[in-house]
């Protein structure tokens, strides 16, 4: 029971710094990535502000190897890159261009982002849902 | 000159840091959203569903508790359908295939100096920037 709080207070907090932010505005969104037109610097404070506890988490974390429920704290990906990560990065970079959403901003706005906003989740999840399959095309698979 | 957008983005940007701190000191899990919700949604990750579930009502059920109290109500999506769905779908395809997005690669890898991650950040952000280039500057799309 405790997990289930603790999980949903996180992501409690995630949406609502999603809000604050304003990164559930596709317009700057959109903005950021907009390097040849009306730039708009705004998603560099918002992952800044970001990094910054959470560097400091990762370092607590691993010097406890445990989180406070018990659960190990994941360990490192092997570093190296592969054909899946590289291609999955630039198909994501061009869909969050073309709508100003990734996902979470898109769950964030669920209640309140009208029928496109429902329309992009349903679309986003479709696209998770048949990724194993594609994946095996860009195998070797990774965890 | 500093603009009042650039602060709440700071705010709102801590606040997701310590959302994902917490999700790490305490639960032990990458708060990254589109594994959690990819795992669930393609099965893979049934034996934490609760954990999962309990994260997205979290994420789903307070912004619009604080909706009133912010200026923004619209996210200003666009309306061309066409554009929705081919976004949606890269979105979900490509985060799934880079097991990983802007929470996972961007907030928690970048800050865990993990090279996958920031490997993927500068590739999502340079295919994002030649995509509003192509789209928005050459081909009037969006």
């Amino acid at each position: 029971m405790q997990r289930l709080i603790m999980a949903a207070l996180a992501g409690g907090l995630f949406g609502a710094g999603l809000l604050v932010s304003n990164m559930v505005d596709t317009v700057k969104v959109q903005g950021w990535l907009d390097v040849f037109g009306d730039w708009d610097p705004t998603l560099a404070f918002v992952l800044g502000g970001a990094i910054l506890p959470m560097a400091l988490a990762w370092r607590l974390a691993e010097r406890r190897k445990v989180a406070a429920l018990g659960t190990p704290i994941p360990a490192r990906h092997d570093p190296r890159l592969d054909p899946a990560l590289v291609i999955g990065s630039l198909l994501f970079g061009a869909g969050w261009a073309l709508a100003g959403f990734c996902p979470g901003p898109a769950l964030a706005s669920l209640t309140f982002g009208g029928w496109g906003g429902l329309v992009f989740v349903a679309a986003m999840l479709a696209g998770m849902i048949a990724t194993p399959a594609l994946r095996a095309r860009f195998a070797p698979a990774h965890p | 000159m500093i603009e009042p957008d650039w602060v709440w983005g700071f705010v709102g940007g801590l606040m997701i840091g310590a959302a994902a701190s917490l999700y790490l000191l305490v639960n032990g899990r990458i708060m990254g959203a589109s594994g959690i919700v990819g795992d669930l949604v393609d099965g893979s990750g049934r034996a934490t569903a609760p954990e999962r579930l309990a994260f997205l009502v979290g994420l789903i059920a307070v912004p619009p508790l604080m909706v009133p109290l912010t200026h923004v109500v619209d996210t200003h999506i666009t309306d061309k359908l066409w554009v929705i769905i081919a976004a949606g779908l890269l979105v979900g395809v490509g985060t799934r295939l880079a097991n990983g997005c802007t929470s996972g690669h961007g907030v928690c890898g970048i800050a865990r100096l993990s090279p996958r991650g920031i490997a993927a950040t500068a590739l999502y952000l340079l295919a994002g920037g030649l995509v509003m280039f192509l789209a928005r500057h050459l081909g009037g799309m969006i």
